[in-house]
Formats: structure tokens, C-alpha cells, sequence
């Protein structure tokens, strides 16, 4: 953004009055996910960094916490992680099959009340999660189900499918849809028109949808909190126990691996909404 | 008639508007059969959860199935003086078979919440009314404690009378209704929650309005700047979008903690000075910085969005036409943003207001919303139908403004990322 030779001086000291303001708000916006990593490797058990730390003495680091998450004998984080790791793939699967099906019908110009039922589809993200765990909690309790795998896995289904309904009717929105009724003329069955056409077309939605209902799984503290025994911890349930009760580095190495994760899914998310983009044929 | 001359017929005879109308029939059930599963599967395990709520939180049944010969006799007295003989007889009745089922601790619970002071005397009565002889139960019940003799705790009682009550609405915005059966305000000392409700409205207000100001201009750099800068700056957004609640809030609580970093930099700077360092956590600056970044990605994002198709020439010939930057902004830019603004206004504090465990984690006690009071009815007092009664308040305001939402933006126009 190089300003013209001929801006006015007083515009000139704006504009950069303007930058260092974005300067300081992407700093606070990001800045505080670096702390966690440096303090992971810390070689004592205080949450600060260590004089050692600041002099960069390589003492001062170690991986005692990242052994301590792994092989920490009283540690819950592998049952956790697997916990973890079997309801988010089990909720999405759910949250994606249920979703795209919905969006389908959806996004169709004949759908009757396409206002009111978007509004309850997509109530689950807008309703505060203490209201939506206790309501769960209500349900799942009477039919027996709270406590269990299958019970969190039907409740992060409910908070999962908005995010994969919003973003499949958004591709959908820009889907051209004489393809199917050619693919219909030519003789293809709708299930095959669905498979072999419309499928991989909208696929970047559904798959960003997944990742989203994968995250919202991945991430969901509240809802289990309210649902969960001692066999069914999660890691953020791990997460915030121990937050509330000792804060150890541990948390920080666990923290650490979740930031790449949650790295990871960003990359992946970025790439298919571009490809999504080129394919709809919108240029940015 | 002639209309009939000119119908239109389809090849095999049938009025092409008949047609057309089976045709659109077919098409319309097949969409809702698409929506149905998902639609049926929302309906029964969260929509009906939530009316369950309601009916938990002004069901009263438990009291009135407890003392039913009780209530039955109650029905002639007025209230005025202490009851007549058959009144107590018929509370010993009940109170018997409550001791046989093991229910008065139950009982003793449950008349604790309508009057404080039933606990200890419904004890003493368990233990005494052992030994009671038959005949004239008034006289040996009100011999048990003192209390028993007060009018006030058998009008207590009697208000439990009722299957449905709005008691539990009553006291989420401390008010109670007092013996005369007047809606009156509890004593000053004992008002928690019309604290809480309003400071969960005082952040949620600030958190966006912070998040806005943030956000407006970042939003406006990322939408001005040339793709390869913006996509850069586009992750710093991104990445705390994606990163789990738990980790950010986590980062607040070693930034914010008395020798964290925050706190090191103002004494290195002379801020503060060393032995006085300031008290960030677990109090409300805790829960308005943390909250704010953790938030700021959602204004960002459908401000982002509005930016991204408002054309840079608008704002060229606004200043071409005479303006000064200030004033093209102003009069050109500015009133473009407004859908995406109140977007993200209207998302942020919609988030802001139920917010949960960022608040529990570094907002202490004076940081602390109302989400957090029904997580502690829900689990420590487990009055149910209170934490229901308090959960459908924080949710009728929300539908507001999830309708407001929908007017303004409308709810098939959220983006996401």
C-alpha cells in the first residue's frame, strides 16, 4: 500500500497511524498462541519463562512435558486423545451424511418453509452451548444415554451439522444445476447423477463443512462437561480440569500439538475453499 | 367457455397446469424428504430437550404429590391464622408415608427453597414424631419446634400448592412472591442475579464493541491489500479461529498470571513497579481481553466479507468529487460496511452473552456470567428446573436477537471463513 507522491502530510502520518493500529491487532490476534510453545519446553515446572530461558541456555529447555503426555503413568491424555479422536470422526461422519443430504433439499427451489427450517437447523450454533448442554443433558439422561460414547457423539451431531448445512448450501448456491439434468437426459439415475456428478462438484463444501463439524467435535467442552463419566474425557475436558485445578506445563505440550493441528486443518480449509472458488468460477 | 377452448393439454390429455402442478408437488416432497432426516433428528434431541426445559422449570408437581391430603384439607383455610386440627392430622398422614418412602429429606429440600428454616425442623419432626400419640396433632406438632407454631411456614406450604409455578423465573431476577402473594423485590444484600444479568449484558456490550473497534480496521487492510499480502494476514485471523478455546484461553492465563508476561513487560517499561505488579486474572479484565480475542475473528470475518465487494473507484470518486479521504469514508465507505457491521455485531454478542469457559477459567468472581451461574445450579445445587428457568431467560434474549439477526442479515447469509 505505497501512498502517492502526492499525499498530503497530515494523510501521510494517518496512514501510518493507520498500519501500526493493524500492526498492534494482528499482533494481540496472534501473539498469544506463541507464548505456548517456547513455555512447553520449559525444564522447570513454572509456568514463566525460566532467567535460563531468557539467556537461551540450552538447559533450560527440555521435553520432559512432551515425555510426561506421552508416558506420564497418572496421565489421562492418551485415553483422552482416543476418546477424543473416536467421537470427533464418528460426529462428523454423522454431522456430513445428515448435512449435505439436508443442504441438498435445501438449496432445491421447491423447497416449502426454507426460512423456518434453516432456522432451526441451524439454531444449535446460534443457542449458548450452556443452554444446548443442558437441554442434551435432559434428553440423554432420559433415554439413557448420557455417559456414553454414542450419547456425545449424537450431541457434537447437533452442534456439527449447522456448520456442514451452512457451508454445503453456500456451494450449492453457485452449483450450475443444468449438469444434473443433463446427466439426467443422457440416461443417469439420480443416485448416479449424485455420485458420479453433483458429489464431486460440491465436495470442497462438504469436505470444509466436515472439518468445521470435526473442530466444533474436537474443541466441544461444554456439552460433554455435562455428558461425560470418567471413561468418556476428552481432551479439552482434560484441558479444563486440569486449567482449573494445577496448571502444569503439560497442558502447554498438549496445547503445543493441538496448535499444530489446528494448523494443519487451517491449511487444509484454505486450499479447498480456493479450489471451491476456482471451481464455481469466482475470481477474488 | 372459452377459457376452456384455449387450455393447453400435455400429450397424454391432462391440462398442462394439472401437469405442472403434480410435477412441482413431486419436486417439493422429494426437497423436504432430503431435509427430513436431519430436520426430524434436530426436532426430537434438541428442540424438544428444550421445551423439556420449560416444562422443568415451572413444574411444581413434586411437593403437591407429596402432601396430597395435606393440600386437600389446606383448600378451605385462609391462611389467616394458624390451620385448624384436620390440617396438621392430614400433614402427619403425609409426612408418615413420606418417612416410609425415605422422602422427607426430598421434602425438607424442596420447602427449604420457598422459606429458609424447613430443614431443621422438618428433622426435628422425623425424630419426634415417633414417639407422637394419636389425637391432637397440632398440639404435638407445634411442640416439636417453634417454628411449626408460625403461621408464616404453613402459608409457606401452602404456596407450594400449585403444579406449575413461575417461582424459579421469579427469583433468576431476584424477586419473590412474599405471603400476601405480592411480587416484591428480595433485600438488597441478597440480589445475585439481576448482578449477574446485567454484567453478562456489560461485557457481551463491551467485548463487541472492543472487538468492532479492532476489527474495522484490519478488516478494511485485508480487503484493500493485494491478495498475496492478504492471505498472509489473512492466517493470523484464521489460526486462532481455528485453534481450540482451551489452548487460547490457556495462553491468556500464563499472559495475564501476576509473573507473566504482560505483567513483566509494564515493569520493564516502568509502568508498574515490581513488588505492585497488576491483577489481570480472575477478575473482569481478564474475562474483556480474553474474550475479545478470542471473539475477534467473527467481526473480522463478515466485515471482511462486506469489504471485499465494495469497489475502491466508489471511494476514488468520492474524493474526486471534492471530498477528503475523511469525508469520502465517511460519507461513502462507511454506510456500504453497515450490513457486515451489524454481522458481526449481532454474532459477536450473541457469542459474548452465553459465554462459558473463558469466563470460568480467568474471570474469577467478578468476571463471572450468567452461563456460569446455571453450570453451578446444574451441577452443584442441582436445582434443575432453576438452572432451566435461567437458561430459557439467557435463551429468549438470544432469540431476539437471532431474529433480529435473520431480519437484518438473514440467516442463509452467514459465511463462514
Amino acid at each position: 500500500m505505497a501512498l502517492p507522491k502526492y499525499t498530503e502530510p497530515h494523510y501521510r502520518i494517518w496512514h501510518y497511524v493507520y498500519l501500526t493500529i493493524c500492526s498492534a491487532v494482528f499482533f494481540f490476534l496472534i501473539a498469544p498462541l506463541f507464548v505456548i510453545f517456547p513455555l512447553s519446553f520449559n525444564a522447570e515446572e513454572f509456568l514463566v519463562f525460566s532467567d535460563g530461558m531468557k539467556r537461551l541456555d540450552p538447559d533450560a529447555f527440555s521435553l520432559r512435558w512432551y515425555q510426561d503426555m506421552i508416558y506420564g503413568t497418572k496421565n489421562p491424555w492418551g485415553l483422552a486423545a482416543k476418546n477424543s479422536f473416536i467421537i470427533a470422526i464418528f460426529a462428523t461422519i454423522g454431522s456430513v451424511l445428515l448435512g449435505t443430504v439436508a443442504a441438498l433439499g435445501l438449496s432445491s427451489r421447491h423447497m416449502p418453509y426454507k426460512g423456518l427450517i434453516m432456522a432451526v437447523l441451524i439454531s444449535p450454533m446460534i443457542v449458548p452451548l450452556i443452554i444446548s448442554g443442558v437441554a442434551i443433558f435432559f434428553f440423554m439422561a432420559k433415554v439413557g444415554l448420557a455417559a456414553t460414547h454414542t450419547g456425545i457423539v449424537l450431541a457434537h451431531i447437533i452442534l456439527g451439522t449447522p456448520f456442514v448445512v451452512i457451508t454445503v448450501t453456500a456451494t450449492l448456491s453457485g452449483f450450475d444445476h443444468s449438469v444434473t439434468r443433463a446427466a439426467a437426459s443422457l440416461g443417469s439415475n439420480p443416485v448416479n447423477t449424485f455420485m458420479k456428478i453433483t458429489l464431486p462438484l460440491i465436495l470442497p463444501g462438504v469436505i470444509s463443512g466436515g472439518l468445521f463439524a470435526f473442530v466444533t467435535s474436537f474443541d466441544e467442552v461444554v456439552v460433554v462437561l455435562f455428558l461425560a463419566g470418567l471413561e468418556n474425557t476428552t481432551i479439552p475436558v482434560q484441558m479444563w480440569t486440569g486449567l482449573r485445578e494445577q496448571l502444569s506445563p503439560t497442558i502447554l505440550a498438549v496445547a503445543t500439538c493441538l496448535i499444530i493441528l489446528s494448523t494443519l486443518i487451517l491449511v487444509t480449509a484454505e486450499l479447498l475453499r480456493r479450489r471451491s472458488e476456482r471451481l464455481r468460477g469466482i475470481n477474488r | 367457455m372459452s377459457s376452456e377452448n384455449k387450455q393447453i393439454l400435455t400429450t397424454d390429455g391432462i391440462p398442462l397446469e394439472v401437469s405442472l402442478k403434480k410435477a412441482e408437488k413431486k419436486n417439493k416432497i422429494k426437497a423436504f424428504l432430503l431435509v427430513a432426516p436431519l430436520l426430524l433428528f434436530i426436532i426430537i434431541t434438541y428442540v424438544f430437550p428444550i421445551g423439556d426445559m420449560l416444562m422443568r422449570s415451572v413444574d411444581d408437581k413434586m411437593v403437591t404429590e407429596m402432601l396430597p391430603k395435606t393440600y386437600k384439607s389446606m383448600e378451605k383455610w385462609d391462611g389467616k391464622e394458624l390451620p385448624p386440627e384436620e390440617v396438621f392430622k392430614a400433614f402427619y398422614t403425609d409426612f408418615q408415608k413420606l418417612i416410609e418412602e425415605e422422602k422427607e429429606g426430598k421434602l425438607s429440600t424442596q420447602l427449604n427453597y420457598t422459606k429458609n428454616g424447613f430443614k431443621s425442623i422438618i428433622k426435628k419432626l422425623r425424630r419426634k414424631s415417633k414417639s407422637f400419640e394419636e389425637g391432637n396433632y397440632k398440639e404435638q406438632i407445634m411442640a416439636v419446634h417453634r417454628r411449626w407454631a408460625d403461621v408464616e411456614y404453613w402459608r409457606a406450604i401452602k404456596r407450594r400448592a400449585p403444579a406449575y409455578t413461575y417461582q424459579k423465573y421469579l427469583k433468576g431476577m431476584d424477586m419473590y412472591e412474599n405471603e400476601k402473594g405480592k411480587i416484591v423485590n428480595v433485600p438488597e444484600d441478597r440480589r445475585v442475579h439481576r448482578i449477574l444479568w446485567l454484567r453478562t449484558l456489560e461485557i457481551a456490550f463491551f467485548v463487541t464493541v472492543f472487538c468492532f473497534l479492532m476489527a474495522y480496521p484490519i478488516a478494511h487492510l485485508l480487503a484493500t491489500l493485494p491478495m498475496k499480502y492478504s492471505n498472509l494476514l489473512m492466517i493470523c485471523v484464521l489460526l486462532p479461529f481455528w485453534t481450540s478455546l482451551l489452548v487460547r484461553t490457556a495462553s491468556w492465563m500464563i499472559l495475564l498470571q501476576q509473573q507473566g508476561i504482560v505483567n513483566d513487560f509494564f515493569v520493564m517499561i516502568g509502568l508498574v513497579s515490581d513488588d505492585n505488579r497488576l491483577e489481570m486474572m480472575f477478575n473482569k479484565t481478564g474475562s474483556y481481553v480474553a474474550m475479545t480475542q478470542i471473539l475477534l475473528p467473527f467481526m473480522v470475518l463478515p466485515l471482511y466479507s462486506v469489504m471485499k465487494t465494495i469497489s475502491p473507484s466508489l471511494m476514488r470518486a468520492g474524493k474526486s468529487l471534492g471530498g477528503t479521504p475523511f469525508v469520502a469514508f465517511w460519507k461513502v465507505y462507511f454506510p456500504l460496511t453497515i450490513p457486515g457491521i451489524g454481522a458481526g455485531c449481532l454474532l459477536v454478542f450473541i457469542l459474548a452473552i452465553g459465554y462459558y469457559i473463558t469466563p470460568a477459567l480467568v474471570g474469577g468472581a467478578s468476571g463471572t456470567l450468567i452461563s456460569n451461574q446455571i453450570a453451578f445450579h446444574m451441577k452443584s445445587t442441582l436445582d434443575w428446573s432453576f438452572a432451566s428457568a435461567m437458561g430459557l431467560m439467557l435463551l429468549s434474549g438470544v432469540l431476539v436477537i437471532y431474529w433480529l439477526y435473520n431480519k437484518l442479515v438473514g440467516i442463509d447469509n452467514i459465511k463462514l471463513g
